[in-house]
Parts: structure tokens; C-alpha cells; sequence
């Protein structure tokens, strides 16, 4: 809502500047987003008249004006506007002027002709296009005939005022309306506005005699009230009004419309006018449009309209969508004489969804969505129609149509000192609280601390005890509210297990050297589905902004890589991430609301170790990952054994260098490279990544801490060398090695495997370093020899190995 | 004296000038065993004693000791000596260029939404506020029925919504967390403590100041005897702590559907102290959080009796507060993830 400061002072006694203003209205109750001086940054632009013209020798459009500045002689400007003529007074900009823009005005020749200055148009001062008059829209702008020559021209089109953009919450449509915002100013101040309200002087002629008007449903218009206006002159408004709408930003067209726009900013009445002569028949009436119904509004566009629309009708088709916005064919033209003004209130939420079915979001719109001052709709209308006839000689028919109208009746809302000073921590005195309710203009009494305050038909937001302790509240001033912490038992802060063992496992992610990332969590459809640990349906927003952020992801490992490509692509590709978040697995398509399962999944591509000075460059390898994968197991402590399983049967990872990951039986994850084929597709590197069910990992049975001495007997070792096939894994020899090792085998270390050309093609060579200890004892060496025995026979027996 | 005591006086002068000239540890070992050796000069002398007389041995023997440990003394010395040259050698040729770069394991960094979410998390913690985490897929009740914005409420423009289907959203704030946990409270054990961080979406073009994903954290504080002025302190409190002690924090008045008296909360601007600057508008103060009373609807709607029963909740931006804090122009560089991003901010805090 823009509110004119010079339009405010007409209604409240001000002593302060529009921008201390501002700020008061924002810390009391209103947020004042800017506060705008139309002449700011404007200079020497001053009022000319135009004492002759002819045309510019050497141009077929402009012409040479001899422009009266007050000063001496006139001066030459030249001018290209169609519309300036001799005996104008106009807008000069004098040479060193600055105009809209910051842009400066210079002396200079065009054509050959010498030009002090320019004569402007009201776009060239700053004016948006949506609001200067239409008569205007190609031209120069012509100034009233009594404009001072010389004279700064700010004044005459109220560009000398400041405009205070007030942005409106939805409980506070009460300041949608000057007079609103002028109680609001009041409250604050504690000054009490002032109001003129017009009569209308009636004919002696009825309005039933050329109208009737009737209501289908009184909940679709509970009050509906019409005005007919006989002999009106269509013309432009007076310049006073045509300055009060510009500076709302509404566009001046003609005196009734202007009018009517006029009374919606004054009381938040919109209003509408239809040209009687146009509708069609001698009878209004308001219904629910029928389904399919044809309606060309007043933009031009043609409407189907649905059965939830309400819509004014002549008694037989739709001549405007109620509340919203007029018919074309009942506008007022310059050719129309009889007026119907109409004053109304509307159902809010039908109004609201024909807004938005049409996408005609309208000043008018606004307000019935959002509330009516039930008090002032006939005010209005008189009010209106009394401008109108003024502005335009027309006779005002005798009379109100009005098929429904509301009572309009204070509300009695109760509420008590104790209540008010209980919520707010605060010792405000029962007078201090009358004090602020008679600000408000409410009516109060009060009786043993229990206020009864009467809260009239403007402020209708109010209705419940609450409403009344905000009022309190903000009026006294926050900036006098204590800071206290509250006195209630304490209670322990603390976070659950899993809470905590999420943080710790980030910390273990970072300094295994992966960065934290965070995704979108609405990707493509096709990306939603990729990477997924078990089959699930996707889950879809209705109305997606883009087909990027459609469907709710299923996996954390298509994000990584969209990330890793976008780093790619910006040359960053020693690229190493983990993401921890929410997947959406919903069970088959019929589920509505999917599974919400924590992920946890890392993705790293190019050197794990770029080269230093004294290291060699070491690029991403699949041990490296399961390695961070391990460490991250293990600190869950689960009691199940994590244990690798190679998988060919993930679509989008490398056959070969893919593993799932079971603890005990379950499933929780995988590791392995990005297939070379997806890779491609992403415009990624080769890229390894994890992923792994962090919910499950949470949930799953712990291992017990149990303390075990440490042994004080020694422990002894012994190496084994072996030449195995090439598919043999090293879990099937590691498993072999555990079955015979006997009691006292600790620990099986891997410490060398060789490929390559000193041993047999299809072969290679693993060495293990086995480790035996006996907690109660010390081993001897014949103990551990005939244990060791055991092994390398059932290495050679069962693995097929060569001992080296 | 006798002619003995003579010779072992001369071995001793001699044998000092042979190990004080000995070059390097085998020299003065072979010197050491040369002098003081069981074949040595001073064993000799002490073998010739058995020519002495009675009286004269006990002299020339402790002499002869003491001869022998002197020596014994300078070699010791010596040798000390020696050893000490030996091991400045060494290290004379170990000697390396100490501004070389040490070997640095690489240390991933916490992404900055999540270093706000946990300050801010442990802020409340201290306070004795436990920390929930809800559904991010949510039932229109919850997200707005139970938080006072019935259907066709004027306030759910505010936020445009991803539909799931007419009854299950995208959650649009993280408020439907605060109407779960109202509604599962057993206020019997004392007051409902909480804050719950998380991610939101809304149907929004993403663009440096907009994204369709972003992250919220709300939080509530339902008891007995809670105030407005309750709500000022804690909330000054926690400010202090993210955005340092001498902030001071305002009150403007504003409107939510599901809390009454509502508040913008405004905090005195860290960069200029108030003074006006380009972070603030020039108006000295930053709005950082929205907050009020829970309003009375909410509270019947979750079963909670607002007689007896109130509070205050309170909701902010952990993007406009990393923003805030580190200048951060750009809400996208939260979500694409660029290395030379997430790394400027692994020092935690």
C-alpha cells in the first residue's frame, strides 16, 4: 500500500518527517519498506510557456518553441513531441537540470537549432508509464492553465509529497486504506483523525424505476448495494485526484472510474462502475456463474467461467466477475451517461480462487480477500457517488438498491491485566492499558482489572483475547519489555545417541579428507532413480518449477556427481565429497508418502593425493574408499560382521570393482567405480563412491564395550608366501586361514600382492604375515609350528596354493 | 721418594698427553688399554712392589691408584669429548630445510549450513532444549491445518507450496515439527522444550537470493509460566552467542498465523555496531528471525489447553544466517557444492 503523506495530513495533525514517521508506523506495527520523495534527484526543472512554434527547418518532426521562463526573453527549445502547441504551460528542464534517472539536461543544438533545455513528458520526470494518463502516453505532459511560470513544477503534480510503501501483513487489510492507515498513525501517536464524508444530493427520481437488483445466495455477497448516477459528462479529474491516484501507482482514466479508485484507497471499498445504458436489461443480478459461461473482461481476454465464480449478471449472462474484475461490455466508454455504482462485500475465499483461476489478481481482488470495514460500504458509495456527480454534473438517483446489506455492529472482545502482564513478563497498569485501547479508538470500561473493550467495525482483525494482548503489547513499546529467561524446572539439553553418532561420523568423513556436501533433494526423474540400494517407487511434486527439481531423490550418489561435474567443468577435479541426508523410498506407486531414510554417501574423483615434492601424485582407488568405508563402519561398533560381496548387477557401477556391503545378512550399502559409461554421461572422471543406509547403520544391534587385559605373554609371527589363481579372493584365503589357524591365531595381515611378469601369467602372489598369541600362557615355537602346518596345508589343499 | 713412585709419576704426565692427543674413540681406546691394561706400565709397577720393604708398599700402592684413576679420569673425559665432536658431525649432515611443506593429511570441511545448524543446535542445547528433526514429505495438517491457517487461509500465499498429492506436501517451514511435538507432549514432566533445524522447500525460482530448497530452523518453548519477555531473553541469548556478545536485539511488531503477539526480531548490525551501513540497509539494524507468542489455535489443535498452557516459537533462516555471518552473496553456492566453496569455512565455527 502507497501512502501519500500530503493525503495522511489531511486526515491527522503530523509534526514529523515522513522518513521519523516510517519508522515509528514500522516499529508499532506496520513495516514502512521505503519511504519515496518523487522529486528526489530532480533539478531546475521548472513550469514554461509555450509562446509560439514552428517547425525545425531541417526535420520533418521536431519543432522550434519559444518557451516564456519567466525570466527575461523566451528561450528556443526544441521540442519533438506531436502534441505541444503555442499557449501550453509545460515541463522544462533547463540546462544543468537533472531529470528521471540522474540524467543531465545540457544546452545544446540538435539539427543546427540551438535548445535551452527540453520540454518533458512525465516519464522524463521520473513517472512510470503504468500511471501517467493515457491523454499523455506519446507527448509532452500539459501543465493546469494557472501554473506559475518559472516555478518549480514539482508542486503541481504532487511530486513534492513522500510516499510511504507500507508493506501489509495478512491480519492487518484494516491499513489497505488511507483512513485505516490513518487510525493506525493515530493509535500511534495518540491523535485522533479527522474524516470528511460526502452526502449525495439526490433527484426526485427513484432508483427502482430504472433498476432492480437481487442477491441468489446472501453468503456469496452479504452486502450488495447499488447507486444510479443519470447525465453524467465522462471527462478527465480534477488534477488534485489525478495526483492522489498516480501516487498510489494507479493510472488516472476518467472521473468515474478514477472515482471509484479514488474511494477503494480512501476507505478499501473497491468499488464498480458499469455503464447502465450497456448491461442490458433493467435488473442485476448475483449468482454463481454456470459452468462454461462466456465473460470478455475488461483486459480483453475471454473467460470460461466455473460454477464456483460469482459473477454479476443483467438477469440472463454474466456482465462481470464479482470482486474481481469488470465485464468489457458494461465499461464505462466516454460515450456513457448513466452510471451504476455498486459497493459490496464478497465471500473472500470465492474471490480468491477466481483470482487465481485467471490470474487476475486486482487492487479490488486484494481487498475482498482479505476483508472489508463492514462499516463503511455505504459511506463509501454515498461518498463516491457524490464525487461523481460533481466531477461529471450528473444527477443522483433517489435511493440505495441494496437486495442484502450487513449491520455493521463493534466487537466486544475481554481480556484481563493479569492475562496481559502473564504473557508479556511485563507490569503494564490498568490505566496505561485503557490509555492504549481509547488510541485505538476502541471503546473500553474496566472493572477490577477485567477490560471490556468494544472494538469497532475497522479494526476486524481483532476477536480474540490474544488480539488485544498484541495491541497492548506493541503500543506500549517492545523497546520497554524486559529480557528475562524463563523460570521453569530445568530440563537436560542434550542429543540423542544417534544424533551424536551422526556428528561424529561427519568428523570421521572430514578428516578421512572428504568435504561435506549438500544437494537438492528434488532432482530429474531419471537421476531420483539412479543408484538406488533397493527397489522403490519415486515420489513426484505436483507442480514442479523445472523437470530438474521434479522428483524427490532415492539416492544420496547422483547429487555427488552432479557436483563433481560442476566442479569439473570449473577445473577443480581432485574432487572428493560426502552428503548425509534423506532419501524418499516409497514402497509401491499407491503409497502417497514415501519412506524417509537417512544416506550417507561419498563420491571422489582425480588424485587422492596430489603430487607434493616429495610424493608422487596417487589417483583414487577403490581401496582407498573402502578404506573410509571401513573406518566408518567400525566406529558404529556393529555387532554383525561387515563383509564385501562383488556385484556385476548395479546398472549404473562398474561391473568388476563393485562390492555390496552385508552386515550380518543385511544389506546396508555398496562401493565401487561409477560404470565408464555413466561416468561419460555425467561428464565426470573415473569417480568412486559409497553409499550406505545410515538409518539401518543407526538401529542395528551395537557390539558391547567389554575390557579385556591386555596379555603380558608375547606374541609370535609367522609369514606365509603364496601363488594362487588370480580369482581367488582374498576373503576365500583369509576365511581358509581363520578355519585351521587354530585358538590362538589373533590376526591375519595381508602385506604383499604381486601380478606381473616375474610369476606365471593367470597367477599371483599374496603374502600374509599370521599372528598367534595365547592370553594365559607363552606359546612355544612347536605350538605355534604345528598350527602354522595346518594352514599351509589347507592352502595348499583347499585354495590350491604354491607356498613360495 | 722412590725411584717408583718416580716412574709412575712420569707414566702419568706422559699418559695424559698421549690420550689428550688422541684423534678419535679407537685411538684413545687403544691408548686406554695400553696404559691402565693388565699389560700395562702400571700393573708392572704395582708387580714390582713385592721388591719394596713392608713399609714402603702401602705409599707406592695408593699412589699407584691414584695414579691409575686420574688417567682413568682424563680418559673418561676424553672420550666424552670425543663422542660429543662425533655426534655434532652428524648432525651437522642431517641438517634439513625445516620450511619445506610437512606432509598434511587432508581434513575434509563441514559444510557452513551445517556448522550454523550445530552452533545454533548446541546454543539451544545449553539452554536444556532438545533437538527434533522431522519429516521433510509432510500431511497438510500438520504444515498448516494445525498451525492456524485452515484451508483457504490468506496466509498460505506466503508460502508457495510443492504438492505431493491435496493432502501431502513438500514441508514449507519447519514448523509441523513444533504441532508433532505439541500434540505428543506429556506436559505432567515439565515444560516442551525444542528446536528443530531442517530442510524446507518452496515453489520459488531459484536465483541468488531465492532457491527451492533451503534450510530452517524453528523452536518452541511451551510451560506453565512463559512469557513474552522469556522469549526476548533467550533469543538475545542465542543471538550473542552466533553473532557476538555485544549485539543488542529488537522487537518489531509483524504477523504469522501461528503465533500472536508476533515479532520480526532485528539484531543491532554486526559490521557497522549501528552506526549504518551497506549490510543493514543504513538502518543500523538486520531482521534476523520471526517469533511471537504461540497463538491459542495451535494450542487447542494439538490438545493443549491455552488456559493453563502457553509459550513462545520462534523460526529463522540457517541460509540468511550463514549469509549474514559471512557475507555469503549468492544462496545457490549453498547447493552446488564448489570445492573452493565448501573449503573456506572448515575451520569450524
Amino acid at each position: 500500500m502507497k501512502v501519500s503523506y500530503n493525503w495522511l495530513k489531511d486526515y491527522i495533525d503530523l509534526d514529523v518527517t515522513p522518513e521519523e514517521l516510517a519508522n515509528k508506523i514500522t516499529l508499532t506495527g506496520i513495516e514502512v519498506e521505503d519511504t519515496f520523495h518523487p522529486d528526489a534527484g530532480l533539478k531546475k526543472i521548472v513550469v514554461g510557456y509555450v509562446v509560439s512554434t514552428k517547425p525545425h527547418p531541417n526535420s520533418d518532426h521536431l519543432q522550434l518553441c519559444q518557451v516564456d521562463l519567466g525570466a527575461s526573453d523566451p528561450v528556443q527549445i526544441v521540442c519533438g513531441a506531436p502534441n505541444v502547441a503555442a499557449g501550453q504551460k509545460v515541463i522544462v528542464a533547463l540546462p544543468g537540470s537533472r531529470i528521471a534517472n540522474n540524467e543531465k539536461i545540457k544546452k545544446g543544438k540538435m539539427r543546427g537549432e540551438v535548445s535551452n533545455g527540453m520540454i518533458c513528458a512525465l516519464q522524463e520526470i521520473g513517472f512510470s508509464t503504468d500511471v501517467a494518463p493515457q491523454a499523455y502516453a506519446d507527448g509532452i505532459y500539459v501543465l493546469p492553465a494557472d501554473a506559475k511560470v518559472g516555478a518549480p513544477v514539482y508542486p503541481y503534480l504532487g511530486m513534492d509529497d513522500a510516499i510511504l510503501d507500507l508493506a501489509i501483513t495478512p491480519n492487518r487489510a484494516d491499513a489497505q486504506s488511507m483512513r485505516g492507515v490513518a487510525y493506525e498513525v493515530g493509535a500511534v501517536y495518540a491523535k485522533k483523525p479527522h474524516f470528511d464524508v460526502a452526502k449525495p444530493v439526490e433527484t426526485a427520481k427513484p432508483v427502482t424505476d430504472v433498476l432492480q437488483a437481487s442477491v441468489a445466495a446472501e453468503k456469496d455477497a452479504p452486502s450488495y448495494n447499488l447507486r444510479v448516477i443519470e447525465n453524467v459528462k465522462i471527462q478527465p479529474s480534477p488534477l488534485w485526484l489525478q495526483i492522489r491516484l498516480w501516487n498510489a501507482g494507479i493510472r488516472p482514466i476518467n472521473n468515474v472510474v478514477d472515482v471509484t479508485n479514488y474511494v477503494m484507497l480512501d476507505y478499501g471499498q473497491p468499488m464498480h462502475a458499469f455503464d447502465y445504458d450497456k448491461i442490458g436489461s433493467k435488473e442485476i443480478l448475483v449468482r454463481r456463474a454456470t459452468e462454461g459461461e462466456a465473460l470478455t473482461t475488461l483486459d480483453g481476454n475471454e473467460h470460461e467461467l466455473s460454477a464456483d465464480d460469482i459473477v454479476i449478471s443483467n438477469g440472463t449472462k454474466a456482465i462481470n466477475l464479482a470482486g474481481v474484475m469488470g465485464g468489457l461490455d458494461s465499461e464505462i466508454t466516454d460515450q456513457t451517461t448513466t452510471v451504476v455504482l455498486e459497493a459490496a462485500i464478497f465471500d473472500p475465499m470465492h474471490i480468491r480462487k477466481s483470482a487465481q483461476r485467471y490470474n487476475l489478481r486486482s487492487e479490488a481482488s486484494s481487498r475482498f480477500e482479505k476483508g472489508i470495514n463492514k462499516g463503511t460500504v455505504l459511506t463509501a458509495l454515498d461518498h463516491a457517488a457524490s464525487l461523481i456527480a460533481d466531477f461529471s454534473d450528473g444527477d443522483v438517483l433517489a435511493g440505495i438498491l441494496s437486495p442484502t446489506k450487513i449491520v455493521p455492529a463493534a466487537t466486544v472482545v475481554e481480556v484481563s491485566q493479569e492475562r496481559i502482564n502473564h504473557v508479556l513478563g511485563m507490569q503494564i497498569s490498568a490505566a496505561e492499558i485503557t490509555k492504549i485501547f481509547k488510541r485505538l479508538a476502541f471503546g473500553v470500561s474496566e472493572m477490577n482489572g477485567q477490560f471490556k473493550a468494544s472494538v469497532p467495525t475497522h479494526r476486524w482483525d481483532i476477536s480474540i483475547p490474544a488480539d488485544l494482548i498484541e495491541e497492548v503489547a506493541r503500543l506500549y513499546g517492545y523497546d520497554k519489555m524486559p529480557t528475562t529467561l524463563p523460570a521453569s524446572a530445568s530440563t537436560p539439553g542434550i542429543l540423542t545417541p544417534q544424533q551424536r553418532r551422526v556428528r561424529q561420523m561427519a568428523q570421521l568423513l572430514e578428516a578421512s579428507g572428504l568435504n561435506q556436501a549438500i544437494s537438492y533433494a528434488l532432482t530429474t526423474s531419471e537421476k531420483a532413480s539412479q543408484f538406488t540400494l533397493i527397489p522403490a517407487a519415486t515420489t513426484s511434486v505436483a507442480w514442479p518449477m523445472t523437470v530438474d527439481h521434479a522428483v524427490l531423490r532415492m539416492n544420496l550418489v547422483s547429487g555427488l556427481l552432479d557436483n563433481l561435474a560442476y566442479n569439473i567443468a570449473r577445473k577443480q577435479v581432485n574432487v572428493a565429497l560426502y552428503e548425509q541426508g534423506r532419501v524418499f523410498l516409497k514402497q509401491d506407486a499407491k503409497t502417497t508418502r514415501p519412506e524417509e531414510v537417512e544416506y550417507v554417501a561419498g563420491a571422489v574423483t582425480g588424485d587422492w593425493q596430489a603430487k607434493t615434492w616429495n610424493q608422487a601424485a596417487k589417483p583414487v582407488d577403490f581401496y582407498q574408499i573402502k578404506g573410509i568405508v571401513a573406518a566408518l563402519l567400525n566406529q558404529f561398533n556393529l555387532k554383525a560382521t561387515v563383509t564385501y560381496h562383488a556385484t556385476a548387477t548395479r546398472a549404473e557401477m562398474h561391473p568388476g570393482r563393485t562390492a555390496d556391503i552385508y552386515v550380518g545378512d543385511q544389506l546396508v550399502g555398496f562401493v565401487g567405480q561409477i560404470h565408464p559409461q555413466v561416468e561419460k554421461v555425467y561428464r565426470i572422471k573415473p569417480t568412486y563412491v559409497f553409499q550406505l543406509n545410515l538409518t539401518a547403520l543407526l538401529t542395528l544391534e551395537k557390539q558391547a564395550v567389554v575390557y579385556q587385559a591386555i596379555s603380558k605373554y608375547p606374541v609370535i609371527t609367522r609369514d606365509v608366501a603364496l601363488l594362487v589363481a588370480s580369482d581367488v579372493t582374498n576373503q576365500a584365503i583369509t576365511d581358509a586361514i581363520f578355519a585351521k589357524g587354530g585358538a590362538h591365531l589373533k590376526n591375519v595381515t595381508l602385506f604383499d600382492s604381486y601380478t606381473g611378469s616375474k610369476i606365471e601369467k593367470g597367477k599371483k602372489s599374496l603374502a600374509y604375515t599370521l599372528t598367534y598369541q595365547n592370553p594365559g600362557a607363552t606359546l612355544t615355537d612347536d605350538e605355534v609350528n604345528t598350527a602354522f602346518a595346518k594352514v599351509e596345508k589347507t592352502l595348499v589343499e583347499q585354495i590350491g596354493a604354491v607356498i613360495r | 721418594m722412590s725411584t717408583l713412585q718416580e716412574k709412575l709419576t712420569q707414566l702419568q704426565q706422559k699418559g695424559s698427553q698421549d690420550i689428550k692427543a688422541a684423534s678419535d674413540l679407537k685411538q684413545l681406546n687403544d691408548i686406554r688399554v695400553k696404559l691402565l691394561g693388565k699389560k700395562g706400565p702400571i700393573t708392572e709397577v704395582l708387580r714390582g712392589m713385592r721388591d719394596l720393604t713392608k713399609e714402603e708398599r702401602p705409599a707406592v700402592g695408593s699412589f699407584a691408584n691414584k695414579v691409575r684413576d686420574a688417567l682413568a679420569e682424563v680418559v673418561d673425559q676424553k672420550k666424552a669429548e670425543l663422542e660429543q665432536a662425533k655426534i655434532e658431525q652428524q648432525l651437522a649432515t642431517e641438517t634439513i630445510d625445516v620450511t619445506l611443506p610437512g606432509d598434511q593429511p587432508k581434513i575434509g570441511a563441514h559444510h557452513v549450513i551445517s556448522q550454523v545448524i550445530e552452533q545454533l543446535e548446541d546454543t539451544f542445547l545449553g539452554m536444556g532444549f532438545k533437538v527434533v528433526y522431522g519429516y521433510e514429505v509432510e500431511e497438510e495438517k500438520y504444515n498448516f491445518e494445525m498451525l492456524n491457517m485452515p484451508k483457504d487461509h490468506p496466509a498460505r500465499d506466503m508460502q508457495d507450496t510443492f504438492y505431493i498429492t491435496k493432502d501431502v506436501l513438500m514441508r514449507t517451514h519447519m514448523s509441523p515439527d513444533e504441532a508433532r511435538e505439541l500434540e505428543k507432549h506429556d506436559f505432567s514432566q515439565g515444560p516442551l522444550k525444542m528446536v528443530s533445524p531442517g530442510r524446507v522447500y518452496r515453489r520459488d525460482t531459484d536465483d541468488a537470493t531465492h532457491s527451492h530448497q533451503f534450510f530452517q530452523m524453528e523452536g518452541q518453548y511451551i510451560g506453565k509460566n512463559v512469557t513474552m519477555a522469556d522469549l526476548k531473553g533467550t533469543l538475545e541469548f542465542a543471538i550473542r552467542q552466533i553473532f557476538g556478545e555485544e549485539r543488542e536485539i529488537r522487537f518489531r511488531p509483524s504477523y504469522f498465523p501461528f503465533t500472536e503477539p508476533s515479532v520480526e526480531v532485528d539484531i543491532s548490525c554486526f559490521k557497522c555496531n549501528g552506526k549504518g551501513c551497506d549490510v543493514c540497509k543504513h538502518t543500523g539494524w538486520i531482521e534476523v528471525l520471526g517469533a511471537g507468542m504461540t497463538h491459542p489455535n495451535v494450542l487447542k489443535a494439538a490438545g493443549v489447553d491455552p488456559e493453563i498452557y502457553g509459550g513462545f516459537a520462534f523460526g529463522l533462516g540457517i541460509d540468511r544466517f550463514a549469509m549474514l555471518k559471512y557475507g555469503i552473496d549468492d544462496i545457490r553456492n549453498f547447493y552446488q557444492n564448489d570445492v573452493r566453496f565448501l573449503t573456506q569455512f572448515e575451520k569450524r565455527g
